[in-house]
């Protein structure tokens, strides 16, 4: 079991990172929303794996749980990066109708040119 | 701490608190300004001088805030008797400088401006001489720094005045710079950053393998700031300042700065050899050079300034000796240049005020039409030139006396006799400032017809030429602060008698070689000014000028060759950095045996995994189409939140599966403006690289994650588990966790939410309001536009399921304390309710619909849970401590009713508005994408109606 989380946190950050260095910026975004599954369960992972120990206390006697903390990290984690992939979509959208292009990497020559004006 | 305690910290503050006032009422005019620039100076300076008495007893007062005491952190202060004499001139001399810009600024100049920097610049020096933690007198050092930039660049519109204040800053910052790597090393050596316990580690400092380097990098720091050679230069530049500037910070204070310092060290510091010769020589330099420049000076204020370079040299050189008649001599000193200095600029200022001039060579003849300035000016530069009966006759003969019984590297007569060709230049250039503009004949080509100034202008030096003959005359009545400060910077008890006859020694006849000399030199002093404006030499500025330039050339190349604009190399180098450095901290440390054993593989789960990473890979390789690729990305989404439920997380399930709904919605919504394919341009090498940058991260990351779960930790969790029901009355222990035991976090984390939100709104409006608009209204989006835009099936479906999802959001919410659920959740439920009719029912169906605005869910949010989390303070209780109860009402079963739930409505709200105007915004765009909007429910495509229904009409 440990070994497929850890497989496929790896799996997930290699894919991550082979998209955020695309050149488009829509496979960055989805590089990045890739990047931030991994994250999130790497997290998660970090408090052990248990089954059938939900952080639910029981009203019947006692019982062993899970790590609770890594989970409230996570919780906020997975919401807050859904806002940044949100700003990251608008930037990017904004720049492409700007510029009509969704190139990310800035053409040196043009910069060169428009400082040159 | 007790009342002294506070006055003292009080002392420090006023400036500060005072600097607030003149920068305030900077329409109130000059008056008001110096008024109000004088109150807290004189204050400070009174609740100073009730300190006096005891200082000078030989008592230190101490004051101290605990900031982060664990780190040496601490506001401590403390005044002996060093402190004390630097503190008295600082304000001192501040409150004259006060009345004297009052009248030198013109009514057009801002002067509150002007009162403000003046008050933060004395609120720092302040803090250099009283500071007792060396990490808060860096502080105050650079503070100096900053806010003598402000002075000297005050009249913004003088290109000089720009280049000066960028001089001095670059000059005195660099140095203190070093400084603070040397006072680290010193406190590292001492175990502590307080000044009392460091004076007391002499011994243990000077022993030190790093007392060099220490050394070297503080008196870097002090040279700087006190204009040594070689970093005088900045110190005639920093003259384009308003001349209260430059009496106030040239002469008496700022500068000094670096002599106050080398004095506070000098208990751990001096004594051995490197101190000498780097110090004593340096100022023995700096004081014959900045001499020699002075006489050749046609500028009075920059004849000044080398005349100040050349003082603070004899000071510094005093200090450097290290013996304690020296120490003595050198803070006699401090306290005569600072009368005459001050004084002699101001009267420059005047000369400057009234004749337009500051030309020597264009002026002369003063004396009968200023006879007061005349008076004023003469007898300061007489004391600047040593002649008996003024003050700086006295501390000269007594530096003389030091420096002829000093031997350097052998020689008895090096220091001796360049000490009286100091002397003897600055005979001369005093002499040059007398006779060359109070005397020779009165012209009548002067810019503008002088004559004395009004009283408030000559007050201020006339009351410091007063001092200088005081002193001058009765020496005695210096020797009590004397004592006191040399006692303080020796460490010793000293007792000095200061007296004008001390028989016939070898200093009085240095003494007569100089008078007599300077005078020579003045009379030859015509041929001798064409021969040096003829002889080559270095000019300072052009030297930094091109070293600058030099610097700014080589980071402008490296910065183009790395900042190239090429954003995905910039993430691949940090990449590769970052894995980089965690594989040597992987090196470093062992790895232990595993502790936990792995868990069973269920052959569902073996599913679940193989999906997962077949639609990775898939992604990747796909990753050209879009559409696809955002179908998988989805599934990935859902394979994470079904292992959450498998691996004991209901919570994390609940969000993952609702964000990644919401997430979906939003990148199609993007991606119909957006180009539905990515072009194939990556040329082979690239992809070949970056797939084997991604493996190695990869493999880092689940390596990592491999090795640390199977071994065992230990952590705060069951602090969480334990206390969940009993403190946060609730089960769900993650919930618990989110609204109350970090519910601070929680909080950042909300507001951070809707920052985002609102960010996304002002980009689409400011997007809607430039060019895009118009590309986005010509653009051409018909063919991918469904015929039927709203279909009749969706629209009752999703008006059906509203109230049921509001029910399950509501029902999700409250339950979410015990059970999984809560806040987040429900938010995140509630909106995908609401995007649900915006789909179906269209934008401006659902727009009609909507009462209350998204920003205002945003706001109420943040604020329910910011004022829940305060209402603790209400019951004495810490920001967030929530208090719960439990209510049986008869037809329903018992509940519970706690805060946090209320601060879990904030969370709630934020999200919802959050997400909303999120998509809300991104749909806007439609609007703009020339899309006839529909009003009416149910509708098909109105662009389509005609062509297709023709009947229909």
């Amino acid at each position: 079991m440990e070994f497929l989380v850890a497989s496929a946190v790896g799996t997930m950050t290699a894919g991550g990172v082979y998209l955020l260095l695309r050149l488009r910026t829509f496979p960055v975004i989805l590089g990045l929303a890739l990047l931030s599954y991994a994250v999130n369960v790497f997290i998660f992972s970090s408090g052990r794996l248990a089954i059938d120990m939900s952080p639910i206390l029981s009203k019947y006697g006692e019982a062993s749980y899970t790590d609770p903390l890594p989970q409230a990290l996570v919780l906020t984690a997975i919401v807050i990066s859904f806002g940044m992939t949100a700003v990251l979509v608008m930037v990017s959208l904004g720049a492409f109708l700007e510029a009509d292009t969704d190139s990310i990497d800035i053409d040196q020559t043009e910069t060169d040119e428009s400082a040159a004006k | 701490m007790n009342t002294s305690d506070n006055v003292l910290i009080l002392i420090a503050l006023l400036p500060f608190i005072g600097a607030l006032v003149p920068g305030l009422m900077i329409r109130a005019g000059r008056n008001a300004c110096a008024s109000f620039t004088a109150v807290p100076t004189a204050i400070a300076l009174i609740l100073l001088l009730t300190f006096a008495p005891a200082v000078l007893d030989g008592q230190v007062i101490q004051a101290e805030v605990k900031w982060l005491p664990q780190l040496g952190l601490s506001a401590s202060f403390f005044l002996d008797g060093l402190g004390l004499l630097f503190a008295c001139m600082i304000l001192g001399v501040g409150l004259l400088i006060t009345l004297y810009a009052r009248f030198y600024l013109s009514g057009d100049d801002p002067v509150g401006q002007f009162y403000t920097y003046l008050l933060l610049f004395q609120g720092a020096m302040l803090g250099i001489v009283l500071s007792d933690n060396i990490l808060l007198l860096l502080v105050f050092w650079e503070l100096t720094s900053l806010s003598s930039f402000l002075l000297i660049g005050y009249w913004k519109h003088l290109p000089e005045g720009r280049q000066g204040a960028r001089m001095a800053l670059t000059v005195t910052g660099a140095g203190g710079l070093a400084m603070i790597g040397g006072m680290l090393i010193l406190g590292n050596i001492a175990g502590s950053y307080n000044l009392t316990d460091i004076l007391q580690a002499g011994d243990a400092i000077r022993a030190s393998e790093w007392y060099l380097p220490a050394l070297i990098l503080i008196l870097l720091g002090a040279f700087t700031k006190s204009a040594q050679f070689p970093f005088h230069f900045w110190l005639p530049h920093a003259m384009a300042a308003p001349t209260p500037v430059s009496a106030y910070l040239h002469s008496a204070t700022m500068v000094k700065a670096g002599v106050f310092l080398m004095a506070r060290m000098w208990p751990v510091l001096s004594g051995t050899d490197a101190w000498f010769y780097i110090v004593a020589t340096t100022g023995l330099v700096t004081m014959v050079l900045g001499a020699l420049i002075a006489l050749f000076k046609d500028d009075l204020k920059a004849l000044l300034a080398f005349s100040t370079v050349s003082h603070l040299g004899l000071l510094t050189m005093l200090l450097g000796f290290g013996t304690e008649a020296a120490a003595v001599a050198a803070v006699f000193h401090i306290i005569n240049h600072l009368t005459f200095k001050a004084a002699l600029f101001m009267t420059a200022g005047i000369i400057d005020h009234e004749a337009h001039t500051r030309d020597i060579k264009r002026l002369g003849g003063l004396r009968h039409l200023m006879p007061i300035t005349f008076f004023i000016g003469t007898v300061a530069a007489l004391s600047m030139a040593g002649i008996p009966l003024f003050n700086g006759f006295l501390s000269k003969e007594m530096m003389l006396e030091e420096a002829s019984h000093t031997y350097w590297a052998g020689s008895a007569y090096a220091v001796p006799a360049l000490a009286t060709i100091g002397a003897l230049l600055s005979v001369a250039y005093s002499f040059r400032f007398i006779s060359h503009v109070f005397f020779g004949p009165v012209r009548d080509d002067y810019p503008s017809k002088p004559h004395d100034p009004p009283f408030g202008l000559w007050a201020s030096p006339a009351l410091l030429v007063i001092l200088v003959i005081l002193i001058g005359v009765m020496p005695f009545l210096a020797d009590g602060i004397v004592a006191a400060a040399a006692s303080a910077v020796t460490g010793a008890d000293l007792d000095p008698h200061l007296k004008i006859w001390h028989g016939v020694t070898p200093a009085l006849f240095m003494s007569i070689i100089a008078i007599v000399g300077g005078a020579i030199l003045l009379a030859m002093h015509a041929p001798l000014d064409r021969a040096w404006i003829k002889a080559p030499r270095p000019e300072a500025k052009a030297i930094f000028d091109s070293l600058i330039a030099a610097i700014v050339g080589m980071t402008q190349r490296f910065t183009a060759s790395t900042h190239n604009g090429a954003i995905s190399r910039y993430l691949a180098i940090f990449t590769v950095s970052s894995v980089v450095l965690g594989a040597i901290a992987f090196m470093g440390g062992g790895l232990s045996e595993p502790t936990r054993g792995m868990l069973p593989v269920p052959s569902v789960i073996a599913v679940g995994w193989i999906m997962l990473v077949v639609a990775t890979v898939s992604v990747v390789t796909m990753h050209h189409h879009r559409f696809r690729s955002l179908v998988l990305i989805g599934i990935i989404g859902l394979t994470i939140s079904a292992g959450f439920v498998y691996m004991s997380a209901p919570d994390l399930a609940l969000t993952q599966i609702s964000v990644e709904t919401v997430t979906i919605m939003l990148l199609l919504l993007a991606l119909h403006f957006l180009p539905k394919e990515t072009p194939k341009e990556s040329p082979f090498g690239l992809k070949v690289r970056d797939g084997i940058i991604a493996i190695a991260a990869g493999a880092g990351v689940g390596g990592l994650a491999f090795a640390f779960m199977q071994r065992d930790i230990s952590t705060i969790s069951s602090y969480h588990v334990e206390n969940s029901y009993e403190g946060g009355g609730g089960t769900n222990v993650v919930n618990v966790i989110l609204v109350d035991f970090r519910g601070y976090d929680t909080h950042g984390e909300i507001i951070v939410l809707g920052i985002a939100g609102l960010l996304i709104y002002a980009l689409m409006q400011a997007l809607l309001e430039g060019p895009a608009a118009r590309r986005l209204r010509n653009a051409d989006y018909a063919q991918d536009r469904s015929k039927d835009r709203h279909p009749l099936m969706m629209v009752v479906v999703t008006r059906v399921l509203m109230p049921i999802a509001l029910m399950v959001g509501i029902y999700i919410f409250l339950r979410g304390h015990n059970q999984p659920g809560g806040g987040f959740v429900a938010g995140l439920v509630v909106a995908i309710a609401l995007l649900m009719q915006y789909m179906a029912s269209g934008f401006a169906w659902t727009q009609d619909r909507q009462r209350i605005e998204y920003h205002t869910l945003i706001g109420f949010g943040v604020i329910i849970a910011g004022v829940t989390g305060a209402g603790a303070w209400v019951f004495g209780a810490p920001f967030l401590t929530s208090s719960y109860t439990y209510v049986h009402l008869p037809p329903i079963e018992e509940f519970e009713l706690a805060t946090a739930m209320l601060f879990d409505l904030g969370v709630f709200l934020t999200v919802l508005g959050a997400v909303m105007l999120m998509l809300y915004s991104l749909s806007r765009i439609a609007r703009y994408a020339g899309t006839t909007v529909n009003v009416d429910p149910m509708d098909y495509d109105p662009a389509s109606r005609v062509e297709d229904t023709p009947e229909a009409r």
